[in-house]
């Protein structure tokens, strides 16, 4: 069952464009996808190898802005950021592990924040490069239609899941759990912690990187305060994992499923939608309070609480 | 032949010697025991043999290697496993999990890992408690996982950081088994016990440490009547 669950789940995904969902329903499932792509790749570093990261938009941007400046600079498709976005996202991630990952619990988690901050911040000023808070616009979008985008990004989240997936049943994921648990005890066990921490990181970032030159192609448009948001990307990132399971597989597609649903609903509400950030506040603290271990993680704890529901 | 050599090693912190040129040998197949009293910087010279800290003064040799200065995951990797005496075990693992991270070390293969780790929890008289999640499991069996996992790396020798501490008596003869048997193999062992009575009986030299110093060193029957040693545990006998 394990093994056949993921196809099917991505089969059901695959014919739903055929079954002539509008194109709000489309661009909500391409976010719902794509977030799950970032979420997998957070989860790969903050839940499995325990690194906590604030700054995924570090490289959900520098993959956006990669593709971004491949069309408006050399003058290539933007699509060309997927494959170029791999080699520019590594070479940020093994600069800021570098800096980073010598820092420990806390201390990483805001020096990955510092520097989500700082690429915000550069990119805004480099104006050469990045045209500034102008932004990149993508004046020829390759479909008018949302289909192909569904497939790509679908395609992006297949190669995800079973890439997270045989890496943690590997040596690697035992290396990367280890750590977590207990970096003393992992380095005294022969395992060489700067070294699989800075895997674990650039494996994370470049799946992170790669959603982020999707959404380059996808929205058409990008600036600073959008791909390197602080609140919009880092935290959301957190967020998908934290509400659907640390250190699950399923938990970053059912996090991400919540996250962007609620995000529509609560927008919706009139007056209230701007507050959208306060929501995703409480519902984190109650999710750290009731359910640490996320909707996946918890799921027996959760079934015994509404079954308590039901009878009372 | 020496398996391990500490030649005048000093670690100092800050303005603190925790150590003050301590000098001594382990030889291949036999167990060496450390003793002293609380603070006399046992597990510091555990730390500095297994490169949590690099010594301030002189060097470690490893089968006439020098390896201070290395990282621990290098040290390891040469053939010096440790366990600690605060036990880390990796929590949210069960102990099988555990053992197979550390198996790991010589391999790529889950299979060869997979089979090292059993063998070794059979070794060490975890098998039966391989699916429990670490966390729950009482103090003497995570002592034992301690050295299981150091075990499992297939190390030459092995550091025991008072794997003896806080162990029921049918557990210590457990334990004292189970390192008998380690030294069958021909691993080399360096143990930290205060356990007097284990340590006199398991040890072939010990060498006694107090205030950072090398105060004594020799046969338990030596270690049993050297005043120094009485003098470290018990103080002087003319103040007392």
């Amino acid at each position: 069952m394990n093994k056949v669950l993921p196809l099917i789940i991505a089969g059901i995904l695959a014919v739903l464009p055929l079954i002539g969902l509008s194109s709000y329903w489309m661009h909500i499932l391409i976010l719902v996808i794509m977030w799950s792509v970032i979420g997998m790749a957070w989860n790969l570093l903050g839940g499995y190898c325990g690194q906590v990261s604030f700054g995924h938009a570090a490289f959900f941007g520098v993959g956006a802005y990669t593709a971004g400046i491949l069309y408006n600079k050399a003058g290539i498709s933007a699509w060309w950021g997927l494959p170029v976005s791999i080699v520019v996202v590594v070479l940020f991630a093994l600069v800021i592990g570098y800096i980073c990952l010598r820092l420990k619990g806390p201390f990483f988690a805001l020096g990955t924040l510092a520097t989500g901050v700082i690429l915000r911040v550069t990119a805004e000023n480099l104006t050469t490069l990045t045209e500034g808070d102008l932004g990149i616009m993508i004046r020829e979008r390759t479909w008018i239609d949302k289909t192909w985008y569904f497939y790509i990004i679908l395609l992006l989240a297949v190669v995800s899941f079973f890439t997270v997936k045989k890496v943690i049943e590997s040596k690697l994921g035992y290396y990367f759990v280890a750590i977590r648990e207990d970096q003393d005890a992992a380095e005294s066990l022969g395992i060489n912690t700067t070294f699989y921490k800075t895997v674990a990181l650039s494996l994370s970032a470049v799946l992170t990187g790669l959603a982020g030159a999707f959404y380059t192609n996808y929205m058409g448009y990008i600036d600073p305060k959008i791909v390197f948001a602080l609140h919009d990307i880092s935290i959301v990132a957190i967020m998908v994992v934290m509400v659907g399971g640390v250190a699950t597989f399923w938990g970053p597609f059912v996090g991400a499923i919540i996250m962007v649903f609620l995000a529509e609903l609560i927008r919706s509400i009139p007056r209230l939608g701007a507050a959208h950030h306060t929501f995703f506040g409480i519902l984190l603290i109650v999710i750290i309070i009731y359910l640490p271990n996320g909707i996946t993680g918890d799921n027996p704890k959760l079934k015994r609480l509404l079954r308590i529901g039901k009878t009372t | 032949m020496a398996m391990l050599e500490v030649r005048n090693v000093s670690r100092f912190f800050g303005g603190l010697a925790a150590l003050t040129d301590i000098s001594f040998s382990v030889n291949k197949g036999e167990i060496l025991g450390l003793i002293g009293p609380n603070g006399a910087g046992k597990t510091t010279l555990f730390n500095v043999i297994n490169g949590f800290y690099s010594p301030s003064q002189g060097e470690v040799l490893f089968k006439q290697e020098r390896i201070s200065g290395l990282k621990p995951h290098k040290i390891c990797l040469r053939g010096i496993a440790r366990t600690f005496q605060v036990v880390k075990p990796l929590q949210r693992m069960s102990v099988l999990d555990n053992v197979i991270a550390s198996a790991y070390l010589r391999t790529h293969s889950r299979a060869v890992a997979e089979a090292k780790a059993i063998e070794t929890l059979k070794f060490t008289g975890l098998f039966d408690d391989r699916t429990i999640i670490s966390k729950g499991l009482p103090l003497g069996k995570r002592k034992k996982l301690e050295i299981a996992r150091a075990l499992a790396t297939s190390p030459e020798m092995i550091l025991l950081d008072e794997s003896f501490a806080g162990l029921n008596p049918t557990e210590l003869n457990e334990s004292i088994e189970i390192i008998r048997n380690i030294k069958t193999t021909g691993i080399t062992i360096m143990i930290i016990e205060h356990h007097m009575k284990v340590i006199m009986a398991i040890s072939d030299r010990i060498v006694v440490l107090n205030y950072g110093q090398k105060i004594a060193e020799g046969s338990p029957e030596e270690i049993r009547d050297n005043p120094l040693v009485i003098e470290a545990y018990l103080g002087d006998a003319q103040n007392a």
